[in-house]
């Protein structure tokens, strides 16, 4: 097969970006798209040109580094798909692919196709977990726990934080993101006593940080490669509610008042 | 052979199950305000990296933490899927420390310390207490309670799992623990940093040469102790079930200062891999051994069978792990597995185009627990095989074959996960320690998570305690000395200007792995290997193609050095693999063998294999550690 990639180029942060055309021949369907862009990449640096930089790691859909706009889509045209498990018999021989970063001000291009996810990180040390010191924990079966919740919060917590929801989101929002991890915690007995104050520190960050506000687009879910339901934005927003109403400090374990889904 | 380089492995006395303790009883220990004046470096932050780094600052240590990631999140942990093992007997199956160490000691084929071992096991059910109080979604059973599953080399159900995530959902774990402390202003972590030397000075370990890679900054940084928490390096085959970033460089660029490298050919290869499919493939991926057990793994009784699986008769299928190993079948451990089914591709009976690969089959297991059941368990597993392949596997069997996965080599630690060099520690797979001459499934996320939240945090402290010098200032001439090194190794890569992209030499390297270093290995093969190893090394260095600054974000730079460490280090491994004149676990010599199954000579090779670099110009010196075993008795390992 060939094609034609039309990928972002940008040198560095201040620099301006412009796409660029690179054909390329001799691909077969069973290639991964990045195996594509490397093949770029080595016709590149025979001519001794500056290869496309990106990110990828695992490759193979957990890491959550890989992080392309594919034709307009985030992580491309498939359904519940990274992009570094993309491959090239999603597109048809002769194809012009459009190749470009997330956009959004939270999340800064760094150069050419990388940007910088560390805003995530940060709402993420703001308290998206449970505190409990190592050696502090009662033995695990101690507190059962519904197989339908642990899956429920299994379900949430499998987000790999590549920021396609915030990508794909109008507003650059990162509800989904956020949603996700409360969620997960909120629906475990472990995560109950410090329920609200999550909550709150977490939408707070995400605020501090320059996301924007989510006004039900949807986009979200629709590019989540791991399928995070958007009914977790419903379930952040009577969290944060509820946490409005009872207070930060409010223990959900000790007073056992809380909604539950 | 001098032996005045390794150190006692302080190994406590008294009985093995009260060794532990006794550790623990006699460490000294430091008040509540001299932790706080201590400051400790840790390289690495995936399962060991992070536990650690999170259970040091709750202790109220300063904690520096580098990852070339740009987040934790990212570090290779994320992707192991099937389990964890602990021997909680939550299953009533007769369970118990002592199993679980003995399992670990015959699956490492004897080839690992025996103390290591059984602490691993007396740890691993706090592991799993302390991952359920904060939030891991482990798979539960409908009465609430956690549910288990059996992994390959053992007869109990102890492996506790999240779906074919549990890598992911036990680093965000331990990524949590270390972002409150992050919060609490504890942990201070610096991402997109690449360490590229340790620094020594009076022999002891004070600090870390980094690497900005987004300005390339060289930089130095000064610390109480240093911890090396980087992962394995398997990516050293190129095709590997490992991320594309895993590397060698810490360990490496350590040992290059002093520090030991035990069993460096200790590594292995995993039975159940998507193979290689087409030329440009970079990756091959992991199907978690979990599938086995459910799947049935065989090929046609013929050779050149040209018919589809569906159309091949009961009678004409060959289930060789059952027919060879009934009494563990398709739970047969690894090492055995993958030469198993090696040997049924030589023999020609291989399916799939290329013929190199081999059935793992469902559908006996759709047949009797329904599809539903069998997507509930593997699903996410079973569509990363779809989206591969582009073959249903719930309709015709997965094809797999070996690949490289995982290292049981690593720098050499004692008791305490102290290298030889005072104040360097090594934690989770970047250590030699627990696995002997093979890993069993589902230990080494026990094992990385063993060492960072309950054996680490402890131990440093005797060393911080006992006699750790006043912190080497990062003006000290060792640290500019050093900077000067790493700044030199980075501009004589740009010089090159040659013509090879790094991943060429990548893939040829990778090659010579694979073939004289790999599932097999002989004599001759092996000399040949340091032959061409050495001659690509050369033409790396007069040919090498990097376009790009040192001073700005540039990939194929830091790829590079991650390559020329790789090509050192590759000699290393072949070397001690000929050194080892006998077969144990995953490292079987060709020579050494009786109908296919490995042959030990405990009498000669009863001993960790650490090697001492020399300097360039020399071969690097071999040290022994003998292993004794008090408690488990050396048999030959049976799995029929
Ligand atoms: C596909 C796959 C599946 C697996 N499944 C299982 C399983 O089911 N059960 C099980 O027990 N084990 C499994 N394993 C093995 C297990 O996942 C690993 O052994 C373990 O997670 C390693 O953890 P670690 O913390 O030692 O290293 P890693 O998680 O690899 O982390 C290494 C860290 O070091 C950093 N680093 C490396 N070099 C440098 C440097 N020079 N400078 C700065 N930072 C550096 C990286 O950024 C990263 O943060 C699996 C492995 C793979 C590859
Ligand atoms: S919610 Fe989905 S899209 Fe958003 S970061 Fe998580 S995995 Fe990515
Ligand atoms: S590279 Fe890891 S998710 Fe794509």
């Amino acid at each position: 097969m060939k094609f034609i990639l039309s990928v972002w180029r940008q040198p560095s942060a201040t620099a301006t970006g412009r796409l660029v055309d690179y054909p390329i021949d001799g691909i077969g369907a069973d290639d991964s798209f990045l195996e594509v862009i490397d093949a770029i990449n080595e016709n590149l640096m025979a001519q001794q040109q500056e290869p496309i930089a990106y990110e990828m790691d695992c490759r193979e859909g957990i890491c959550g580094s890989c992080s392309l706009m594919i034709n307009g889509s985030a992580h491309g045209p498939q359904r519940a798909t990274t992009t570094c498990q993309l491959y090239m018999r999603e597109f048809s021989d002769g194809e012009t692919i459009t190749v470009e970063p997330w956009r959004a001000d939270a999340l800064p291009v760094i150069k050419d196709l990388i940007v910088d996810r560390s805003a995530m990180d940060r709402i993420m040390q703001s308290a998206g977990y449970i505190s409990v010191h190592t050696g502090e924990a009662p033995d695990a079966n101690e507190i059962l726990v519904s197989k339908h919740r642990a899956d429920r919060a299994f379900e949430a917590a499998s987000c790999i934080g590549c920021g396609a929801c915030i990508a794909a989101c109008p507003n650059a929002s990162a509800m989904l993101f956020v949603a996700a991890k409360v969620v997960q915690l909120a629906l475990l007995p472990q995560g109950q006593p410090e329920r609200c104050h999550r909550v709150i520190s977490m939408v707070e960050a995400m605020d501090r940080e320059g996301f924007g506000n989510c006004s039900n687009h949807y986009e979200c879910a629709e590019a989540c490669p791991k399928s995070i339901p958007l009914s977790v934005i419903a379930h952040l927003n009577r969290e944060f509610l509820q946490a409005g109403l009872f207070g930060r400090e409010f223990s959900a374990a000790a007073h056992r008042v809380v909604h539950e889904e | 052979m001098s032996s005045s380089i390794l150190p006692d492995a302080r190994v406590p006395g008294g009985g093995m199950e009260q060794k532990w303790e006794h550790c623990l009883d006699n460490l000294h220990l430091l008040s509540p305000a001299n932790k706080r004046k201590k400051k400790i470096i840790v390289v690495g932050t995936g399962l060991a990296g992070a536990s650690a780094c999170a259970t040091m600052a709750e202790l109220g240590y300063q904690v520096e933490a580098f990852t070339f990631h740009d987040s934790p999140r990212r570090a290779h942990s994320i992707a192991a899927q099937g389990g964890i093992n602990a021997s909680k007997n939550y299953c009533n199956d007769g369970d118990s420390d002592f199993r679980l160490f003995m399992d670990t000691i015959k699956g490492g084929d004897f080839r690992s310390r025996e103390a290591n071992v059984y602490r691993l096991a007396q740890i691993s059910g706090s592991i799993i207490d302390q991952c359920v109080a904060q939030g891991v979604p482990f798979a539960r059973e409908y009465d609430g309670h956690l549910d288990n599953r059996s992994f390959g080399g053992a007869l109990v159900s102890r492996t506790f799992y999240a779906k074919g995530q549990t890598g992911q959902q036990l680093l965000l774990g331990a990524y949590g623990a270390m972002n409150r402390q992050i919060h609490l202003g504890k942990v201070h972590l610096h991402t997109r940093s690449e360490m590229l030397e340790l620094v020594l000075k009076d022999g002891r370990a004070c600090g870390i040469i980094t690497r900005n890679l987004l300005t390339g900054e060289i930089r130095s940084h000064s610390a109480d102790a240093v911890v090396l928490a980087t992962g394995g390096y398997s990516n050293i085959y190129h095709r590997s079930t490992n991320a594309a970033g895993s590397n060698v460089t810490a360990s490496y660029r350590s040992y290059r200062r002093g520090a030991l490298f035990a069993n460096p050919s200790f590594t292995q290869i995993h039975p159940t891999c998507i193979p290689v499919m087409h030329a440009h493939q970079s990756k091959l991926t992991l199907m978690s051994e979990s599938l086995r057990n459910h799947g049935r793994i065989w090929v046609p009784v013929a050779a050149d069978d040209q018919r589809e699986a569906r159309d091949i008769p009961e009678t004409e299928r060959d289930y060789f792990l059952e027919r060879k190993y009934p009494a563990y079948g398709n739970l047969s451990p690894r090492d055995i597995s993958s030469r198993a089914v090696k040997q049924v591709c030589d023999e020609g009976r291989g399916v799939g185009a290329l013929k190199h690969s081999v059935y793992l089959d469902l559908q006996d297991a759709i047949q009797q627990h329904g599809t539903a059941f069998i997507e509930q368990q593997y699903g996410n597993l079973l569509d990363m095989y779809q989206h591969i392949t582009n073959v249903n596997p719930y309709q015709h069997p997965l094809q797999i074959y070996p690949a490289a996965h995982y290292s049981m080599g690593g720098l050499w630690v004692d008791y305490h996960l102290m290298s030889n060099i005072p104040g360097l520690f090594v934690i989770g797979e970047a250590n030699f320690s627990d696995h002997g001459a093979n890993r069993l499934g589902a230990s080494a996320l026990m094992q990385g998570l063993a060492d960072g939240y309950f054996i680490l945090p402890q131990t440093i402290g005797h060393y911080l305690a006992e006699n750790a010098p006043v912190r080497v200032s990062d003006h000290d001439p060792v640290f500019s000395a050093t900077v000067e090194e790493a700044q030199d190794r980075i501009s004589r890569l740009l010089a090159i200007k040659g013509k090879r992209s790094v991943a060429s030499f990548h893939r040829e390297l990778g090659d010579i792995m694979w073939h004289h270093c790999g599932m097999a290995r002989n004599q001759l093969g092996l000399n040949s290997a340091i032959e061409n190893i050495s001659a690509l090394r050369a033409q790396f260095w007069a040919n090498l193609n990097i376009v790009g600054s040192a001073t700005d974000l540039n990939q194929t730079l830091e790829y590079a050095g991650r390559v020329a460490d790789y090509l050192e280090f590759a000699e290393l491994m072949c070397r001690d693999a000929l050194a080892r004149e006998e077969s144990c676990g995953a490292h079987y010599r060709a020579e050494h063998q009786i109908q296919g199954e490995a042959k030990r000579n405990d009498k000669q090779f009863s001993h960790v294999a650490a090697w001492h670099f020399q300097g360039d110009a020399n071969t690097p010196q071999l040290h022994k550690e003998p292993l004794n075993f008090d408690c488990a008795k050396q048999v030959e390992r049976n799995y029929r």
